[in-house]
């Protein structure tokens, strides 16, 4: 489809550079320039988007925490991404003496490339998708396994018992917290009747509703599940500063550690996009995309939900690892199981039926509810034993001591 | 079939881990990330302060104090003073009680302000408690600066009362204070208290059980966590405390969370006595002159006070000379620490730095 308005941002020299190629050369030539092209495209984002972020989030946070945040390098501390590169750079490159080299290495770059990769699927605009994959959701979902894998060859190589437990935990947060993710990305796709990324934003343009309405409930269980995965607050345990120093990557400095700060910066980029593109209309927004550049849109979808990501970090603490497991199986696996179970009737009511579109309406109604019924009967079951006493003290104003047991009876031998 | 199983291993927690509050070692035995066992390495900060202060004069010993539990430095000269008064028998000037009472309420506040910062911290927050407590840290920290000139070891004590009386422009500045304390107590605590996640990680999780805290002679806010009303500054009134009117706070359960509200609620009892105090505070001088080379009696005595992290007594002989025979002190952090090994055995590792946050240790006073 064309836009109404053509102008330098839609890309229409690309699309005729593509179209000339296609005529005037052998047949891959195209294949090969535009692969290079978008290639750059995504990288110099990713790259510049990880910038961004470091900045974005070190303001942010200071501001949530009643303090200025840098200030100093370049305009409102704008290039102190920048410094802290090349400080990282700079610096001497440690590894310990036990660590089994080529494993050690290995990581960093092994958690940089599915970081990348998870942005070629995204669609940007209507025509402008690097990998337009039929399998779009399924692809994103292998990806953030691999980051898991990576992240335990990282803490194990490490040969450090700090290392090794964030190494641990990562294994077990990724195999609890892919269950509810996949059920949960499982919904948008019966939705859609489509795995890919642009083919679900299609859907939701074409039928005037984001997912996230129909899906009110996958959209927090998603959001959860990928708060876990990205090792980001309440469920950064995997680095978990204040118990074990820094998790997976304790032994690991200069740009080493480095690559490890800007994957998870980029993964929640990534995850703000999956978000944006599968439960929010990804780069429509209500005709609005007629007369601002779609990309401008995603872009600022995905901006929106990793702002989100940044206040979750500047604000809750963290929760233990059985407390993140039980949370992960109790509460998201059979609140993404029942979902599926609703989804799935619905949408073979409304296909199979061939029910009037106005039913979406209708199914909205219904799972707002129904979702906000399931959610409060799952917290108060999850959180029941925790006001079973009163949270607040209780006040006395003399002092009073109880009889003192016998000596060492509390103390045993 | 065999049954497959890791055995234990020891990991150092410490003495350079961002959650030991200083260097102190835990050296833990993990099955898994199951506690099997916890031994306490000490001594890493020990300057052998008790040895020094026998070649130095008692008013050469206040600095000392300072630098035990060096985040509530007040409270620290207060008890040496009150252990040299007794033992000297000098009567401090009513202007001087009521200074003493204030700061050190002050520095309560203080201090429990960066306990309970630190214990969210611990709990996993990205230090965001921690920014807003040390707001009001701030705050008193410029009180004492206006006073004596000094933020951290403030070294503000003197034998027979304070080293200088407050300025003019502290006025205004304790009152803005005292006006905006509360209000912010009832913050933290609409924002924390109800909490399902802190409540999850800090409810039933290091319990410590009455007659344990008690056998272990375990005090303050650790005690009072467990559900027993003691507080020195009502048992035993030094420095004029029996004319303010204020509550103990006292926990249900004995847990990290227990405790946590308990020095929040003291917060808000300490801001009572400080407004009572300010509108009670007489005229007169601040101190009453006392001999720089001191030499009291001869004689032992031992006098103690509420310091924010427990009962913190001085025991002082004398030989009549100009420097103590003896000095040794009963250091809060250290015994609230003799229990931590009950507490945390059978917790993960995530548990037993939330708990060690909670008994709200400083090495510098543990080693001294």
């Amino acid at each position: 489809m064309t836009l109404p308005v053509a102008a330098w941002y839609d890309f229409d020299p690309l699309r005729e550079l593509y179209d000339w190629l296609r005529d005037h050369t052998a047949g891959e030539v195209v294949y090969v320039v535009a692969a290079v092209v978008g290639a750059v495209g995504i990288l110099t984002f990713v790259g510049l988007g990880a910038l961004v972020n470091v900045w974005l989030e070190r303001r942010i946070i200071g501001r949530i925490q009643v303090r200025r945040g840098p200030n100093r390098v370049g305009p409102f501390g704008a290039l102190q991404p920048v410094a802290d590169a090349i400080k990282l750079i700079q610096k001497e490159v440690l590894q310990p003496r036990v660590s089994d080299s080529k494993l050690f290495n290995l990581p960093p770059i092994l958690v940089f490339i599915p970081a990348m990769l998870t942005f070629a699927v995204f669609a940007w605009a209507p025509d402008l998708v690097y990998a337009d994959l039929n399998v779009g959701v399924l692809y994103l979902l292998a990806l953030s396994s691999i980051t898991s894998l990576a992240i335990f060859v990282a803490g194990w190589s490490s040969n450090n018992k700090y290392a090794l437990l964030g190494a641990m935990r990562v294994i077990a947060m990724a195999i609890s917290y892919e269950v509810p993710m996949v059920l949960t990305l499982l919904a948008p796709v019966l939705f859609a009747g489509t795995m890919s990324i642009s083919g679900i934003v299609d859907f939701q343009r074409h039928y005037d509703v984001w997912l996230a309405f129909l899906l009110p409930v996958p959209v927090l269980v998603y959001a959860i599940a990928a708060t876990a995965e990205l090792n980001r607050t309440p469920a950064d345990i995997a680095e978990a500063e204040s118990e074990i120093v820094a998790g997976y990557h304790t032994e690991y400095s200069g740009m080493k550690f480095g690559l490890f700060y800007a994957v998870e910066l980029i993964n929640s980029l990534a995850v703000s996009g999956i978000m944006a593109s599968l439960f929010f209309g990804g780069y429509s927004l209500y005709g609005i995309d007629e007369y601002v550049p779609p990309w401008t849109i995603f872009i600022g979808k995905m901006y929106y939900f990793y702002l989100g990501l940044i206040w979750l970090r500047g604000t809750l603490p963290r929760l233990r690892i059985d407390q993140l497991m039980a949370f992960a199986w109790k509460m998201l696996v059979p609140l993404a199981l029942i979902n599926i179970a609703v989804v799935a009737l619905e949408v073979l009511l409304w296909r199979e039926l061939e029910l009037d579109d106005a039913v979406l309406a209708a199914y909205v109604g219904v799972n707002f509810v129904l979702g906000g019924l399931l959610l409060a009967v799952f917290f108060r079951m999850l959180t029941r034993g925790y006001y079973r006493l009163p949270t607040r003290v209780r006040l006395v104003h003399d002092v009073s001591v109880p009889s003192l047991p016998a000596p060492g009876s509390a103390f045993g031998p | 079939m065999t049954e497959l199983r890791t055995p234990p291993y020891v990991v150092n927690i410490g003495p350079q881990h961002p959650s030991t509050h200083g260097v102190f070692r835990l050296r833990v035995t993990l099955d898994g990330e199951r506690i099997v066992d916890a031994e306490m390495v000490l001594g890493y900060l020990h300057r052998s302060m008790e040895k020094l202060a026998e070649e130095r004069t008692y008013t050469q010993n206040i600095p000392f104090t300072d630098r035990m539990d060096y985040l509530a430095a007040m409270t620290g000269n207060l008890g040496y003073c009150l252990a040299v008064e007794k033992l000297a028998g000098i009567e401090v000037p009513e202007r001087g009680s009521y200074l003493r009472v204030i700061f050190a309420e002050l520095q309560r506040i203080a201090s429990h302000c960066m306990a309970n910062g630190t214990f969210i911290n611990d709990c996993g927050a990205w230090q965001t408690p921690l920014m807003y407590m040390f707001r009001e840290r701030e705050q008193i920290l410029d009180l004492f600066e206006m006073t004596c000139g000094a933020r951290l070891t403030t070294n503000y004590m003197r034998i027979g009362g304070v080293a200088f009386d407050v300025p003019d422009e502290w006025y205004p500045a304790i009152e803005k204070f005292v006006r905006e304390m509360p209000a912010r107590i009832s913050e933290y605590e609409e924002m924390l208290l109800d909490n399902e996640i802190l409540l999850a990680r800090a409810r039933d999780v290091g319990v410590l059980k009455p007659e344990v805290a008690i056998n272990a002679s375990v005090s303050g806010p650790m005690l009072r966590g467990s559900g027993i009303a003691w507080d020195v500054r009502k048992a035993e009134p030094y420095c004029l405390y029996d004319r303010f009117d204020f509550d103990i706070p006292v926990g249900h359960n004995g847990d990290c969370y227990d405790r946590f509200v308990v020095r929040m609620e003291e917060m808000r009892q300490s801001v009572r006595i400080i407004e009572q105090a300010l509108s009670q505070l007489p005229g007169g001088p601040p101190s009453v002159p006392v001999p720089l080379a001191l030499r009291p009696e001869p004689g032992e005595v031992y006098a103690r006070i509420e310091s924010p992290k427990g009962e913190l007594g001085f025991y002082i002989v004398s030989d009549g000379g100009p420097a103590p025979y003896r000095w040794h002190v009963r250091s809060p952090s250290l015994i609230n620490l003799s229990v931590l090994k009950e507490m945390t055995v059978g917790l993960s590792v995530a548990d037993a730095i939330v708990t060690l946050g909670s008994v709200d240790i400083n090495v510098g006073e543990i080693d001294r």
